[in-house]
């Protein structure tokens, strides 16, 4: 018979072997190299399924708008309009006929077009050549670009029927006011109005440039061939110049209060301020720090408060969304407006006293154990790999961001969490947005 | 020329390119069905449970029940307290939630490979167990109520798709919708949830799908000595309810302070499972693509791009539906152009696809698309479980998923001109338009007020310049 040391050792070892045996999913190996005309490339091989993911990452989104607000998504999305001798037509019904996945997008750092397609050359091959057209020879024809104006001309008619979307815009401006951050991505009409298709060529041939690039592969191939498909998708931009820093993001001196009048049934509150830059060595005592507090689903504080205790809200969340320079740490929910100052005197009350006390023993151990835990589903798939290969090679992270993730996680103590969270969180500097039919500080 | 010999050379590829399906297959006494598919790219899982009931089961006055009792079923059990479900998943780094649909509610866990067992474990407890705590209830109904305002009363368009399809049903249960009208909530007792509870929640009624990085007969064993030991119960399938024949056109017009004008048509349908010739059904999801299948498909060439009378144009139909459906017809019109111009080119597009057999090249990309999408799909283990777990709780089984290529692969252009022709028709049709009133928020001086008001002086001036 076991002392009953001996068992209670034997059931602490069991618990031990159960958090630790989360067999660590191995990532990938990263491989790196440039281009000849000096396009930076990162490729993960998996060869489980038939299939490769490309992404061609620009530094061109909404940031380096400057006055021409749009401008960035313009560009973007007249790529797909015409390109050497193709038109829009031409181009969609190559890609789609080859059962290749074409698209394009820009936000405020980035701008990215992407391809996912089936590795039998026989498909392969033409969806390359296209793209390869699509990005070295964009012709960006003057009737798309009529069209495509009045199309974001609807989209920002489309946000004033949103409360969400009014609470993000007026969020954004509030928080970086001049900053490059704070252009509307989608413009205003007066420069919507405004753009020409010489700002869009000038746009495109500044920053569309091999130099401001970085080409993601995830795929069925070796890095033979990814070294061939990153050339040859690159083949036609010009070296040109990486993109300016970006200036810094200024603090918030003063706390700043808006409010939206809007006819809807629930008040959308945005609370925040600049948070941090990817790579910030604080990250992931902060990315820690805000899993308690709001960035865990429904076992989070916030949720605990608002929407388990009280049922005030559907959903209700925090994060820091690290970008090139301080990305915005929000904290978002939504509810009946007549509930709205409650809640809102909820995230301030639970936001100032986490800030001050952190996370405690439990709250921070449960998330460490959700994160490390969680790891293998972050890089399940091609799609999700591809992502992250993005993400690293645009912001410059190091190439073992997936191999030591778990380290790093778990390097972080419960005190550095607090610290960090006290010396980059300041309750007493939000910015504040309320979108609905009364202002709930009773403006 | 190029895209011509790619086509080509895709017509020889289906059949050695999609691997069929592997799924293992376990009854339990009780009557749980249990499908499990290898997946080795990673150390994941993902167990889905699937329990057929949903909105379509429900009755009047009770509309958003089973929703509700989604909500409900991570509020406690007599093992596992209210709020513990969520807590030990997530302390295993799991991701969870579930989802509540016309035909089914189910409910997930991602988890690293050698955690599977606590999803069983949690799962079949709630099962049987759940406590439905009147307290409990009276928060989370409120919940849900807010739920309802973010998802559908604050957004003109879901407004409108709701009142649409309630007019283009009358009497088929399908006219409600899946989270439930507002009064329907307001008055809804955690009484109700109890009996749909013991009506619906059993393991007779369940379907246990796991796809992931596992051994089929090891995830079996689990399953059995988690699930085993539960009670099955009498299940009495739903009334069939059908909907009475339309016998023309219906108009409705929806008035809403909004900015943008919508416009929402739909035409009575078959789903595959009630189609009486299933050609039908594949031929409808193929004219699904031909209008809208991407984005060299009809609505976006011809009416986004080509006459540029839409801002936006689409159009969908549920192939995997348990009762019959609409084939949806919807969209904006571009600045310039009015809401009847829009639905005078939906319906010419509509003629066109009776009066004209589709092209061999659209039909050619459609085929393409669903090919390679077999294979991209296989990227997710989580939406290989979601597919499984809808067929085979609709009632049309997973060996479903490997028909569809084949199926979609078979339709000819005679089919799709003979399926317009047959289900594209007036007397079926339902027409839905968004009318925009203005934006407006009445304030105590009775004037209306849109702009912002922004309390604390914005100047730069009061930001430090250094981070």
């Amino acid at each position: 018979m076991l002392s009953k040391t001996q068992t209670l050792l034997r059931t602490l070892l069991a618990a031990l072997a159960l958090f630790m045996a989360a067999p660590l999913a191995a990532a990938p190996d990263i491989q790196e190299w440039t281009t000849p005309n000096g396009a930076r490339v990162l490729f993960i091989a998996a060869d489980a399924l038939p299939m490769i993911d490309i992404q061609v990452v620009f530094d061109a989104g909404s940031a380096r708008d400057g006055t021409r607000y749009g401008v960035a998504q313009l560009t973007s999305e007249l790529l797909g309009e015409g390109a050497g001798t193709l038109d829009a037509d031409a181009i969609a019904a190559t890609f789609e006929g080859l059962g290749a996945r074409f698209g394009y997008n820009a936000e405020r750092d980035m701008a990215a077009v992407t391809l996912r397609s089936l590795t039998d050359p026989a498909l392969l091959d033409p969806a390359l050549e296209l793209l390869e057209t699509v990005l070295g020879q964009p012709t960006f024809p003057a009737d798309a670009l009529e069209r495509l104006r009045g199309q974001m001309q609807i989209a920002l008619q489309a946000e004033q029927q949103s409360p969400g979307a009014l609470a993000r815009k007026a969020f954004y401006r509030a928080l970086y006011d001049d900053h490059p951050y704070g252009n509307p991505p989608n413009g205003t009409p007066a420069s919507l109005a405004a753009l020409t298709r010489d700002d869009v060529v000038a746009y495109f041939e500044q920053y569309y440039v091999a130099r401001n690039a970085l080409v993601a592969i995830v795929g069925d191939l070796d890095r033979a061939a990814a070294e061939a498909i990153a050339e040859r998708v690159t083949s036609g931009l010009a070296a040109g110049e990486a993109a300016a820093d970006l200036p810094p993001v200024p603090k918030l001196l003063v706390p700043i209060s808006v409010h939206v009048d809007h006819p809807s049934a629930q008040t959308h509150i945005m609370v925040g301020q600049p948070g941090i830059r990817r790579g910030d060595p604080d990250y992931f005592a902060l990315y820690l720090g805000n899993h308690s507090f709001g960035g865990s689903g429904l076992v989070s504080r916030l949720s605990q408060e608002v929407r388990e205790e009280r049922g005030l809200a559907y959903s209700v969340s925090s994060y820091f969304m690290p970008m090139r320079q301080a990305g915005p740490f929000q904290v978002l929910l939504q509810t009946r407006s007549d509930q709205a100052a409650e809640a809102l005197a909820l995230v301030d009350d639970n936001l100032q006293r986490y800030v001050a006390e952190g996370p405690t023993d439990e709250e921070f151990a449960f998330s460490r154990r959700n994160v490390t835990g969680g790891f293998p589903m972050r890089i399940d798939s091609n799609g999700k790999l591809v992502g992250y290969l993005g993400m690293i090679g645009f912001y410059g992270l190091p190439l073992d961001y997936l191999d030591r993730f778990i380290e790093r996680i778990e390097a972080v103590d419960r005190e550095q969490v607090a610290e960090a969270l006290e010396r980059r969180v300041d309750p007493a500097r939000m910015v504040t947005v309320t979108v609905g039919p009364r202002n709930p500080r009773g403006g | 020329m190029l895209a011509r010999i790619a086509l080509l050379a895709l017509g020889l590829l289906p059949a050695g390119l999609v691997a069929a399906t592997k799924v293992h297959e376990f009854n339990l006494d009780n009557g749980l069905r249990l499908l499990v598919q290898e997946d080795h790219r990673a150390p994941v899982v993902v167990s889905q449970v699937w329990y057929k009931v949903g909105s379509s089961y429900e009755h009047d006055g009770i509309t958003g029940a089973s929703h509700v009792l989604e909500h409900m079923m991570f509020k406690g059990t007599e093992k596992v307290p209210t709020g513990e479900f969520s807590r030990r998943i997530a302390e295993l780094g799991g991701r969870e939630n579930a989802f509540t649909s016309r035909d089914y509610t189910a409910y997930f866990q991602t988890l690293e490979r050698s955690r599977l067992e606590t999803a069983f474990e949690l799962e079949a407890d709630r099962m049987r167990g759940l406590l439905l705590d009147p307290e409990e209830f009276a928060k989370e109904v409120r919940v849900v109520m807010e739920e309802r305002r973010l998802r559908t009363e604050d957004s003109p368009t879901s407004l409108t798709y709701e009142r649409f399809n309630a007019t283009a049903f009358l009497t088929s249960p399908i006219r409600n919708p899946v989270i439930g009208w507002m009064d329907d909530l307001e008055s809804l007792r955690v009484e109700d949830l109890q009996t749909w509870y013991r009506q619906w929640y059993a393991p007779n009624n369940a379907t246990l799908v796991v796809v992931g990085d596992v051994d089929p007969e090891a995830v079996h064993a689990l399953v059995q000595k988690h699930f085993g030991p539960l009670e099955p119960s009498v299940i009495v399938p739903p009334k069939p309810r059908p909907e009475i024949d339309q016998r023309g056109t219906r108009r409705l017009t929806v008035r809403l302070p909004a900015e943008l004008p919508y416009l929402v048509m739909g035409y009575k349908v078959p789903v595959l499972g009630t189609a009486e010739e299933s050609d039908d059904a594949y031929a409808l999801e193929v004219l699904a693509g031909v209008l809208d299948g991407g984005n060299s498909a009809r609505l976006a060439r011809d009416l986004v791009r080509g006459s540029a009378i839409a801002a936006s144009a689409g159009a969908g139909y549920s192939l995997h539906g348990r009762l019959p459906g609409l084939f949806l017809l919807d969209g904006t019109p571009a600045n310039g152009h009015d809401v009847a111009t829009l639905e005078q080119a939906l319906r010419d597009q509509v003629r066109r696809l009776q009066e004209e057999p589709v092209t061999a090249d659209e039909l050619a990309r459609i085929k393409a698309q669903v090919v390679a999408g077999k294979v991209y799909e296989r990227d997710s283990v989580f939406y290989q479980a979601m597919q499984i777990g809808t067929l085979e709780t609709v009632g049309l089984g997973w060996e479903q998923l490997d028909a569809y290529v084949e199926r979609v692969n078979a339709v000819s252009p005679e089919q799709l001109q003979q399926a317009a022709r047959k289900y594209f028709d007036d007397d079926t049709l339902t027409v839905a338009v968004l009318e925009p009133l203005p934006i407006v928020v009445e304030t105590e001086e009775g004037s209306g007020q849109t702009d912002e008001i922004v309390e604390a002086d914005e100047t730069k001036e009061e930001r430090s310049d250094a981070q």
